[in-house]
């Protein structure tokens, strides 16, 4: 059977040095363990194995992709590449080109007083000691995948806010890929929150040509110390042919709160994955996801949320409107340890299938060690109400119009959660664009487009 | 809760607790072609049972112990059990007066008298005995009907055609593990054949019981109910107290024809171990129906409170055009009792329905799961399907979980799952309190309250043992 990792382990094997001489100390440490621990993996995760229903690592990393392992400037023209994605919304911007960090002009101006954002190899030097703690402790090696990243892991984005700092911007992180060949870039986002400390952190994919195939393997860690917010908004807007990875880990002491929701409009196959810690008592957390695809594409998301402590709150509300020859999955499981009382955990997971040959494959599940809880799920495929649609049409709204507006009123309550207020609004114009059937969801309607 | 931490767990006595000494035809311990061999010859069978069973042990060797559930399995030594126990008897009895009366005691201390049942209650009881069925009442009348209630063995001899043509043919022995072990080894079990267009008048029943000590019990259960034809069937299952694990595998096959219908009842009470875990039974169990006719139903419930370790999943093969799978469970572990069980809906059939309502209950240190898998087919036009677990957590150190599969390969399908986790809550057992109930009454009454709606599924019979079964397991609790 074929084994596309091994040609990541020959690549590794054959080019250590130089891997390892463009990138800093602290990221080369952690290669030999993950190296180590790709072996006793032996490969990546295929369609079928448990929780991957659909998507096939397996496949996604077998085609050739180049890597900047020599760390060559890709140059990018910012501003054509990232023009108005959220109009009116006011961010700190910075882009990683491939996996290469470059921060605006205006994000190093106004970054307030302990917040920081820059490069994870700088960060390595300024803050060796903060690298050493947090970096690829949640992660660590976790699964093939993320065990993959960290052994290719060369540079990547660092952003902390200190004690009691608090940024009501949102920064904005924009990944875009623009090379002419083939490429797979290993990205990775290490988010420190420390106590008291307030950050929303917007990430959003992009692919300049659609006609070249990409690969995004993407790691993020974020810790939330005590009474910390965390908001992360993570929003793909990429090309049929761009593929991606994500695995997302959480750990949250007391008090601390988690905000996220996922937003897959355009983009090629996506598995994503979460891992949240609730660590220390009255922690909350909050994801969402509002899935759109058609074509053939296959969509993954899959949430391990962990209740370790008493007190502690979790939301999940995951919604899906499968087009075309589509295929989700959904798997989550949220753990409750014994003595996490008083635990309050709910999950949903409402799914349309739209396409005559859509599919979806659900696998919500609880794991409860411990009597005093409130934990809930619910599942549900179905299709539109033929009644509402009926209802529709009677007064008049061709149906074409009547499934749009019932789709989107569908996918409303997730878009509807965002907390940044121009994203809001624009996600809802995404949905709506995106449903009448403008693949590319680019917005027409601000200046800066015309 | 204050009274909480001062009142034991549920401990209810095994009251079914005891074992008879009667002759037992033993073979020797552990596992060969050559055992396989042995059983087959002892009970005389054809050489194409024996090829299956030659097929499925081999197939088995190739085999490793499934390791995916929810459950800590201490390894078994499949040597180390002995695969035939028969009761000795030199013919099958002509009437209950030549059967061994300690025998019959032992079921009349069961409370299962088969005489009273033959006489007063209108049921055909196939009482099973480790592995041979020892007597069957009321088969002349069914007889009359047409309706085939036999031992497996019995039927492999009188109606060789229909076994081997619906024999595996639900379960393969190709299935799983413990299936293709059952193929090999298995001892004996009923067959029921219901012709065409007949209603079985009485609910057909069996009890099955692990009586020889260190005999794993292997029944073969096959069910086949031809088009427009009816018939409820029970299963009871008590076990007497043993310090050993005893391994239990059995298979049960269902085939449902064109507009028949079928209702499979179970209450299981297997010896459960002591409080600390040590002895009780390993209940692995494949259960399967096949709704192979338009329009066929089937109806699986069970009410699981015994065995150490339960792995059951009844399923239905929903493949006919509007038929229908119903599932209903109630499922209590206590102390240090493990339970993964849920079932599959296999949605091949245009416009097939499926409800399924799961009501886990845990207390003690025991681990309860809820496995289930609703799987829609490209081709399966208009499925719907409803499902609803509950679990009720009555100490701090039970876990309660939840595993469904969800799989829509069809958009035009509808799917609900909902799952909710909880325990007694304290207002409950206030307002009990306050009009006098006492606490421990009060969760009784509530757990029963709880279960209710499945044990309104199961024949009237049955549900009063399982009441009763559930207020013993109850007995001293506290939420």
């Amino acid at each position: 059977m074929e084994n596309s990792l091994n040609q990541y382990l020959e690549l590794i094997q054959g080019n250590l040095a130089t891997i390892d001489a463009n990138a800093p100390e602290a990221l080369d440490a952690l290669r030999p363990e993950a190296v180590e621990a790709l072996r006793r993996f032996g490969r990546l995760p295929r369609r079928g194995d448990e929780g991957f229903p659909n998507a096939s690592p397996e496949e996604m990393f077998a085609p050739d992709y180049g890597l900047n392992i020599t760390r060559r400037p890709i140059p990018a023209d910012v501003a054509a590449s990232f023009r108005c994605d959220v109009p009116n919304i006011s961010t700190l911007t910075a882009i990683v080109v491939g996996d290469s960090f470059h921060p605006t002009a205006t994000l190093l101006k106004n970054l307030p007083e302990g917040i920081e954002v820059m490069s994870l190899a700088r960060a390595a030097k300024e803050h060796p000691t903060l690298v050493s703690q947090y970096l690829n402790k949640l992660a660590a090696n976790s699964s093939a995948p993320v065990a993959l990243n960290t052994a290719l892991l060369q540079d990547g984005v660092f952003i902390r806010a200190a004690r009691g700092a608090r940024l009501d911007k949102a920064i904005q992180i924009v990944n875009i890929f623009n090379t002419p060949v083939a490429m797979m870039a290993v990205r990775r986002v290490l988010i420190v929150a420390e106590e008291d400390s307030a950050l929303r952190v917007l990430l959003c994919d992009h692919s300049q040509r659609a006609d070249v195939d990409y690969l995004s393997s993407q790691v993020v860690e974020i810790f939330a110390g005590k009474d910390a917010s965390v908001e992360l908004y993570d929003i793909e807007e990429s090309s049929a042919r761009t593929r991606r990875l994500s695995s997302v880990f959480v750990r949250q002491d007391s008090g601390a709160s988690f905000f996220s929701t996922g937003c897959a409009l355009c983009g090629g196959d996506s598995i994503a994955s979460s891992r949240i810690d609730l660590e220390g008592a009255g922690a909350s957390a909050s994801l969402g996801a509002l899935v759109i695809a058609s074509g053939s594409r296959h969509i993954d998301n899959s949430v391990l949320l962990t209740h370790a402590a008493p007190h502690c709150t979790s939301r999940q509300l995951f919604k899906y409107a499968l087009f075309d020859d589509s295929r989700g999955a959904f798997g989550g499981k949220v753990v409750v340890r014994p003595g996490a009382v008083r635990t309050d955990a709910a999950q949903t997971n409402r799914n349309l299938l739209v396409g005559e040959h859509s599919t979806m494959h659900s696998d919500p599940q609880l794991e409860i060690y411990c009597d005093d809880v409130k934990a809930s799920h619910g599942a549900t495929t179905g299709q539109l109400d033929a009644r509402a649609l009926f209802y529709m049409r009677s007064r008049g709204i061709p149906e074409d119009e009547a499934r749009r507006m019932l789709v989107q009123a569908f996918m409303m309550d997730v878009a509807d959660s965002i907390r940044l207020d121009a994203l809001r609004d624009r996600m809802r114009l995404l949905v709506e664009k995106r449903l009448g059937g403008d693949a590319s969801a680019s917005c027409a309607d601000c200046a800066a487009c015309k | 809760m204050a009274e909480k931490e001062n009142t034991p767990p549920i401990n209810g006595e095994y009251k079914y607790g005891f074992t008879s000494d009667i002759p037992t035809d033993y073979i020797p311990h552990g596992l060969s072609e050559e055992v396989v061999r042995m059983i087959s010859e002892k009970k005389g069978e054809p050489q194409w049972l024996l090829d299956f069973r030659l097929e499925a042990y081999r197939y088995w060797k190739t085999l490793e112990m499934p390791r995916w559930a929810h459950l800590d399995i201490p390894p078994i030594d499949y040597q180390d059990i002995i695969y035939y126990a028969a009761p000795k008897q030199k013919k099958a009895p002509g009437s209950l007066d030549e059967v061994d009366p300690a025998l019959l005691d032992t079921f009349n201390r069961l409370g299962i008298p088969l005489e009273e049942q033959k006489a007063l209650s209108g049921m055909a009881v196939d009482a099973v005995m480790d592995s041979v069925s020892v007597k069957t009442t009321h088969r002349e009348k069914l007889a009359e009907l047409g309706i085939i209630f036999c031992s497996f063995s019995e039927a492999v001899k009188q109606y060789p055609d229909l076994v081997r043509k619906y024999l595996g043919k639900v379960v393969s022995y190709r299935d799983n593990f413990f299936a293709a072990l059952n193929s090999a080894v298995f001892s004996d079990g009923s067959f029921v054949y219901i012709p065409k267009g007949v209603r079985c008048p009485m609910e057909l029943s069996t009890y099955f019981r692990i009586n020889a000590s260190g005999t794993g019990q292997f029944e073969r259960t096959l069910i086949v109910a031809d088009d427009d034809a009816y018939v409820s069937y029970l299963e009871g299952c008590t076990a007497p107290m043993r310090d050993e694990n005893q391994l239990h595998a059995a298979i049960v096959e269902i085939i449902v024809e064109e507009r028949a219908e079928v209702k499979y009842s179970t209450v299981q009470n297997w010896y459960a171990g002591d409080a600390e875990g040590r002895g009780g039974v390993y209940n692995f169990v494949t259960k399967r129906g096949l709704c192979r006719g338009d329009y066929s139903k089937l109806y699986w419930t069970q009410v699981e409170t015994g065995s150490a370790i339960t792995w059951k999943y009844p399923s239905c093969i929903l493949k006919g055009e509007g038929s229908v799978g119903e599932f209903y469970s109630v499922a209590v572990t206590n102390n240090r009792q493990q339970a993964d069980t849920g079932t599959k809906m296999i949605h091949i059939g245009r416009n097939s329905r499926s409800t399924i309502v799961s009501k886990g209950i845990s207390a003690g240190h025991s681990q309860n799961s809820y496995r289930g898998l609703v799987k829609v087919a490209p081709g399966a036009d208009g499925v719907r399907n409803y499902t609803q677990c509950d679990s009720l957590l009555l100490s701090d150190t039970c876990g309660a979980h939840t595993f469904p599969y969800i799989d829509v390969q069809n958009p035009s399908a509808i799917v609900e799952h909902e799952a909710t986790t909880s325990k007694i809550s304290e207002d409950q057992i206030f307002y009990c309190n306050q009009r006098g109930i006492p606490t421990e009454e009060a969760v009784g009454l509530i757990v029963n309250g709880y279960a209710k709606e499945v044990m309104n599924k199961l024949p009237m019979e049955f549900a009063v043992e399982a009441q009763k079964l559930l207020s013993i397991t109850l007995e001293n609790s506290v939420g």
